[in-house]
C-alpha cells in the first residue's frame, strides 16, 4: 500500500488502523522526545521492507491526547501492532530493526 | 590509510558508542586523517540527548537541550570525515592486530577501538520494576514527563540525575515525593537548593522501595524505612528511577575491569589491551560528566594516533 511511514490523527485512527484490511504498526512519538527521533529512520526501513504487508503510521501524542490515553500510553516511543481491529504486541522504548522485524514477522 | 585484509575494510578507529566521549574521539581522530567508524545503538549525544537541559559545558551560558547538543556533537564529528553506523554491539575480538567488531550489522575490523559505550539506568531488583515498565516506570524524564501533568509521581535516587529530573518534572506533575536511601542528597548544591525550595516536593528519607504494584499501571509503591523498618504504601501515577548506572561493558571479553564492570584504563585511555582506548562513563573514574567525556575521547584519540604510527 504505502512504502513510508505516515502521520495520522485521532479522527483518522479508526478508519486507518482498526479498519485495515493488513496488519498496522503505530508508532506513539513526541516531537521533544529524544529517543523517539531514533526510532524514525527504524520505521522508515521497516515501512519500506514491508510495503504491501504492513503498514506503518505515527501518531503524535502532543496532538492526538485522545488516542494515547485510549491506548494508555505513559511512556514513549511506544510502538502498537494491530491485526484486524486488535492490538496484538505493545513494544516500549527504543528497539533494534531486527528486534521490530521479529516481533513483526511473528504477527504477519 | 586503509589496506584491506581479503575483501574487508579495515578503518583506523572504530569508536563504539556516539555519546560525548565517542564523538570526541571522532572529532580530534578526524583531524587527524584516520578512517573512522562510529557505532551508535540509539542516538547521537548518548545519556545527555535524553536530559532536558545541560547546564554546565563550558560555552553554553545559557545551557542547550541534551538532544540539541547530541545533534552537534554528530554535525561536529561527521565534518571531519567520520563515519557513521546504527548497531548494536555484539562481540568485540581484540586478539590479533587487525580487531574485530561484530554488530547486529555485521562484522567490521579496525586497528585500534575506542570503547566508549557509556552506562545504562541501574534497576533497583524488586518485584514489579520489569513488567510495569512503561505502565508508570520510567527512566527518561523528557519523555514520559508529559504523561503525568497533574499526577502523583515519585522519583527515586538522590543524586545529581535524581534531583535535576524531579525538578524538570515539576512543571508535569502537582506533586513529587523524591525516595532517597539517605538522609541526605548527594546531588550538587545549587540543584539541592533549587529542588529543597520547590513547595511541589516532598521527600521520604532512608527509605527504599520494595515492590512496584499496579495491575494496567502503576499504583502504588511499597517502601521500607531503612532506619526504623517501617514498611508503608505510596500511591502514585509514576515512578521516575535514578538509582545508580550499570556500565555498557557486555560485550567484552579478556579487558582489565572493576569490581563493578567500568574499564581500568591508565591516565591516557589506554585499557589492558595495547590499541583499545576506553573513553568516558564507561571508564573506571571519579567524575562523570560531558566534559570529562569529552577529555577522555580527545586523549583516546591522540593516543590512537600515537598508537598508529
Amino acid at each position: 500500500m504505502t512504502g513510508k511511514p505516515f502521520d495520522i490523527s485521532d479522527k483518522d485512527f479508526d478508519g486507518e488502523v482498526l479498519g485495515s484490511s493488513e496488519p498496522v504498526l503505530v508508532d506513539f512519538w513526541a516531537p521533544w522526545c529524544g529517543p523517539c527521533k531514533m526510532v524514525a529512520p527504524v520505521l522508515e526501513e521497516l515501512a519500506g521492507d514491508y510495503e504491501g504487508r504492513l503498514k506503518v503510521v505515527k501518531v503524535n501524542v502532543d496532538e492526538n491526547a485522545g488516542t494515547a490515553s485510549r491506548y494508555s500510553i505513559m511512556s514513549i516511543p511506544t510502538m502498537m501492532l494491530f491485526k484486524n481491529g486488535d492490538a496484538v504486541e505493545t513494544i516500549v522504548g527504543f528497539r533494534k530493526k531486527e528486534d521490530l522485524s521479529g516481533i513483526i514477522d511473528k504477527n504477519l | 590509510m586503509s589496506s584491506g585484509k581479503g575483501q574487508e575494510k579495515v578503518y583506523d578507529m572504530i569508536i563504539l558508542g556516539g555519546g560525548p566521549a565517542g564523538l570526541t574521539a571522532a572529532i580530534y581522530g578526524g583531524r587527524a586523517n584516520l578512517e573512522i567508524l562510529i557505532v551508535e545503538h540509539m542516538m547521537s549525544g548518548g545519556e545527555i540527548a535524553s536530559t532536558d537541559k545541560l547546564d554546565n559545558y563550558p560555552g553554553f551560558p545559557e545551557g542547550i537541550t541534551g538532544s540539541e547538543f547530541g545533534q552537534l556533537l554528530e554535525q561536529h564529528a561527521l565534518r571531519f570525515g567520520a563515519e557513521m553506523i546504527s548497531a548494536s554491539i555484539d562481540v568485540i575480538d581484540t586478539g590479533g592486530e587487525i580487531k574485530k567488531v561484530s554488530t547486529s550489522k555485521g562484522d567490521y575490523y579496525g586497528r585500534t577501538i575506542v570503547i566508549a559505550t557509556g552506562t545504562a539506568p541501574g534497576l533497583l531488583g524488586v518485584p514489579g520494576e520489569e513488567t510495569l515498565r512503561g505502565k508508570g516506570i520510567s527512566f527518561c524524564a523528557t519523555c514520559d514527563g508529559f504523561f503525568f501533568r497533574d499526577k502523583k509521581i515519585a522519583v527515586i535516587g538522590g543524586g545529581d540525575s535524581a534531583v535535576k529530573e524531579a525538578i524538570y518534572l515539576t512543571r508535569f506533575a502537582s506533586e513529587i515525593v523524591l525516595i532517597h536511601r539517605r538522609n541526605k542528597l548527594r546531588a550538587v548544591p545549587a540543584l539541592q537548593n533549587q529542588i529543597l525550595q520547590n513547595p511541589k516536593v516532598s521527600f521520604l528519607w532512608d527509605t527504599v522501595v520494595t515492590e512496584f504494584r499496579g495491575d494496567q499501571a502503576l499504583t502504588t509503591l511499597a517502601t521500607k524505612n531503612l532506619k526504623d523498618s517501617t514498611v508503608g504504601e505510596l500511591y502514585v501515577d509514576g515512578a521516575f528511577l535514578y538509582v545508580g548506572r550499570i556500565p555498557n561493558t557486555g560485550f567484552l571479553k579478556g579487558l582489565e575491569v572493576d569490581g563493578q564492570g567500568y574499564i581500568i584504563t591508565s591516565e591516557e585511555m589506554e585499557t589492558s589491551i595495547p590499541g583499545v582506548f576506553a573513553a568516558g562513563d564507561v571508564r573506571r573514574k571519579y567524575l562523570r560528566q560531558v566534559i570529562t567525556a569529552a577529555s577522555d575521547g580527545a586523549i583516546a584519540a591522540m593516543m590512537a594516533v600515537r598508537y598508529l604510527e
